[in-house]
């Protein structure tokens, strides 16, 4: 059984470096397994997705990447703020004739660029309009949406798209678009679920985050764990390890018995190395203590050689699945 | 492999200025601090100049605040002669008194609450290099100092840093902006024509699209950035002379993996294009095994055989940590090898792994002397 079960639009963030498109076209795959059609979004510019799924880079055209076990498609889709405006120039105002003039004086490049706010209701509403599209005919259908999302330290201000429009728009369409936004990403079929690696600073981060999304009442979804490792040494050793007080006598009399000679370097030089481990894991531990206190649903998910080829992705989604996440 | 050497020292002894690059999270802003240092401690009058260093890491240097000026960093040193100063980059800061500078108090009044100008100098794609840079030509200016040491924003690629500034100036000098500021100045009849149609065009949409008040909002901006802006492109191309001057040193950050060592290879190349000076390398987060000629293979075959014998469940496991161990470096010796024999000319330095961040001058100084020295001898590098 799913843990997010009303959630139509996946917000994937994470601090640079933890993996945030691979968990992001995982959650899809796993979201899409069984027969779903499932869209995945960027809206970064920088073309993770056609990298990930090894095809060229993608147009700004909902094009089909992969097939999920079990029958379902994935979907992608990289948002480009000025395509998006040019689109939504031509839906709403008829404007496709300014919208080619104002692209040629360098406008439309302005208006996405500094523009405050303005670039990012157009990429969330973008995101917005394929997560609540009801009939055929406005395009696929789909069964949920999952967005690669600005990371961590930029992500409650990325969404909450309200404020930033404030300062430009009292009223008038575009904030009547971000308010309209600002209710979908608010309401229980968002969840915004946030990607971290067992270290220092990504943890950090990862509290931060989920400080200033509640700040903004935005929901908290997951925290997904990535790129676990799996403890070596026994847990009852783990301490002694960490403080370089491993019993070397010990390990001396277990390298002859699996016949290696216990040459002192080479048994100083092994002592370090599980030194070095086990604090590894000891602060791995501490990290995964402030998770907890996040109070949030929380995943692991494995290193794994290859994350980011294809069977790597399916291994991934399998693991959200038997997790419970999906 | 006789790889070109890379001497940290000489070049710490003798630039007057260097610039940290490279990929996020390789650990730029730690190489920064530690070079400083390093710098310092020889003898040398040093300023640092960080971007968005991690909290504890900033607290060791004594930075406690985001005020955007030098502040000198106690309990190093001095015995050599040397001082240390460290900043951190406050980029809406710098950017709002290069408009406190050049206009007159209301003026700028006026412009610092601009919704455009606070869009502009706070999440503009570029604005941080921008600033680095400007802050960087302001500190060298100040002739204070006979090392300056520039850390570069977290883009996610390398490039940007030489690149967003000119974006930024190009787009503050773009036809967009002189178009809403002086119609008239544009050359040639058909130009003028299109331009005054598309500012029709432009303002009609934004007023439909944003309500009149974005249109006051806009053009006010424009008209403060035509009075004192002036050649934002100019600014942006006096600093990147700079970067080409004498005494103008390179160095590119990374780590032994795939993304961050092509980042560095573009960066390394782009430098080449552009004759730039590339001091060397360093590549930090690099995994040794001081037991090395414990094979892989047989570490694990004597940890199976242990599990079978159902003795000895420390060694076990021990065996097996120095597998994983011994995996890691290997595989971080053939990249760095990769990278050394596709840049023959290029010198490398590396770093080992730590096995926790640095949090203290100590710690910034270990990785110094690594730095100079290359691995220390008791963990000899694995060969690939």
């Amino acid at each position: 059984m799913s843990d997010f079960p009303a959630v139509k639009l996946h917000v994937v963030s994470g601090k640079g470096g933890t993996g945030k498109t691979t968990v992001a076209a995982s959650l899809a795959l796993a979201l899409a397994a069984g027969g779903r059609q499932v869209l995945l979004t960027e809206v970064e510019g920088r073309q993770g997705i056609a990298q990930l799924f090894d095809t060229p880079p993608l147009p700004y055209e909902e094009r089909r990447v992969a097939s999920a076990r079990g029958g379902g498609e994935v979907y992608a889709l990289a948002i480009d703020p000025e395509q998006a405006l040019l689109e939504y120039l031509e839906q709403f105002y008829n404007l496709r004739r300014a919208g080619s003039m104002l692209k040629k004086i360098g406008a439309i490049d302005f208006a996405t660029t500094i523009a405050p706010g303005v670039r990012d209701v157009l990429l969330t509403g973008k995101v917005m309009e394929a997560a609540t599209r009801e009939r055929r005919g406005g395009g696929r259908l789909y069964d949920a949406v999952v967005m690669d999302a600005p990371p961590t330290g930029r992500i409650a201000r990325f969404l909450n798209v309200n404020s930033e429009v404030a300062a430009l728009a009292r009223m008038g369409p575009v904030r009547n678009q971000a308010d309209s936004v600002m209710k979908l990403l608010r309401s229980n079929k968002t969840a915004v679920h946030l990607v971290t690696v067992l270290e220092e600073m990504p943890v950090q981060e990862t509290a931060d985050g989920v400080a200033e999304l509640r700040g903004t009442d935005l929901p908290v979804g997951a925290v997904i764990v990535n790129m676990v490792r799996d403890p070596l040494l026994p847990d009852a050793d783990v301490a002694s390890a960490a403080a370089g007080q491993l019993d070397t006598a010990e390990l001396g009399r277990g390298l002859k018995a699996a016949g290696i000679e216990p040459d002192p370097a080479i048994v100083s030089a092994l002592a370090a190395e599980a030194t070095d481990h086990a604090g590894r894991v000891r602060l791995e531990q501490q990290e995964r203590t402030v998770l907890h206190d996040l109070d949030r649903p929380t995943y692991e998910l494995p290193l794994i050689p290859d994350a980011t080829d294809l069977a790597g992705l399916y291994d991934l989604a399998e693991r959200l699945q038997t997790a419970g996440m999906v | 492999m006789a790889a070109k050497a890379f001497d940290v020292d000489a070049l710490l002894d003798s630039a007057q200025i260097i610039v940290c690059c490279g990929a996020g999270g390789v650990g730029k802003t730690t190489t920064a601090a530690a070079l400083a240092l390093r710098g310092a401690e020889r003898g040398r009058k040093v300023c640092v100049l960080t971007i968005d260093p991690a909290r504890r890491l900033a607290q060791s240097m004594g930075l406690t605040e985001l005020d955007n000026t030098p502040r000198a960093v106690a309990e190093i040193d001095t015995s050599a002669g040397g001082s240390l100063d460290a900043m951190m980059l406050d980029m809406k800061r710098t950017f709002d008194e290069i408009v406190e500078t050049h206009s007159d108090p209301d003026r700028a009044k006026a412009i610092l609450s601009n919704p455009f100008y606070v869009s502009l100098s706070s999440s503009f794609a570029g604005t941080q290099e921008y600033m680095a840079m400007e802050k960087l030509g302001q500190l060298k200016a100040a002739s204070n100092w006979d090392l300056i040491v520039v850390d570069t924003p977290p883009s996610r690629s390398a490039l940007d840093f030489l690149d967003a500034p000119q974006r930024l100036g190009r787009f503050l000098d773009g036809r967009m902006i002189r178009m809403l500021t002086a119609p008239a100045r544009a050359g040639g009849r058909a130009y003028l024509k299109v331009f005054t149609i598309g500012v029709k065009v432009f303002t009609d949409v934004l007023n439909k699209v944003l309500g009149g008040q974005a249109l006051k909002d806009l053009s006010l901006f424009v008209a403060s950035l035509e009075t004192m802006f002036g050649g934002f492109r100019e600014r942006a191309d006096e600093t990147y002379k700079l970067l080409k001057e004498g005494g103008t040193s390179f160095i590119v950050v990374a780590v032994p993996e795939r993304d961050a060592l092509r980042e560095a290879a573009y960066f390394v190349e782009r430098l080449e294009t552009e004759h730039m000076p590339l001091a060397g390398v360093v590549l930090n987060r690099v995994h040794s095994s001081a037991a090395s000629n414990l094979s892989v293979e047989k570490s694990l075959a004597a940890a199976e055989a242990l599990d079978e014998s159902g003795e000895e469940p420390l060694t076990a496991a021990v065996l097996r940590v120095h597998a994983d161990r011994l995996a890691v470096a290997g595989r971080d010796g053939r990249r760095a090898a990769q990278f050394r024999s596709a840049h023959p000319r290029v010198g490398v330095v590396e770093v080992a792994a730590q096995s926790s961040d640095v949090h203290d001058l100590e710690g910034l100084r270990e990785i110094g002397s690594e730095l100079s020295n290359g691995p220390s001898a008791s963990a000899p590098k694995i060969a690939g």
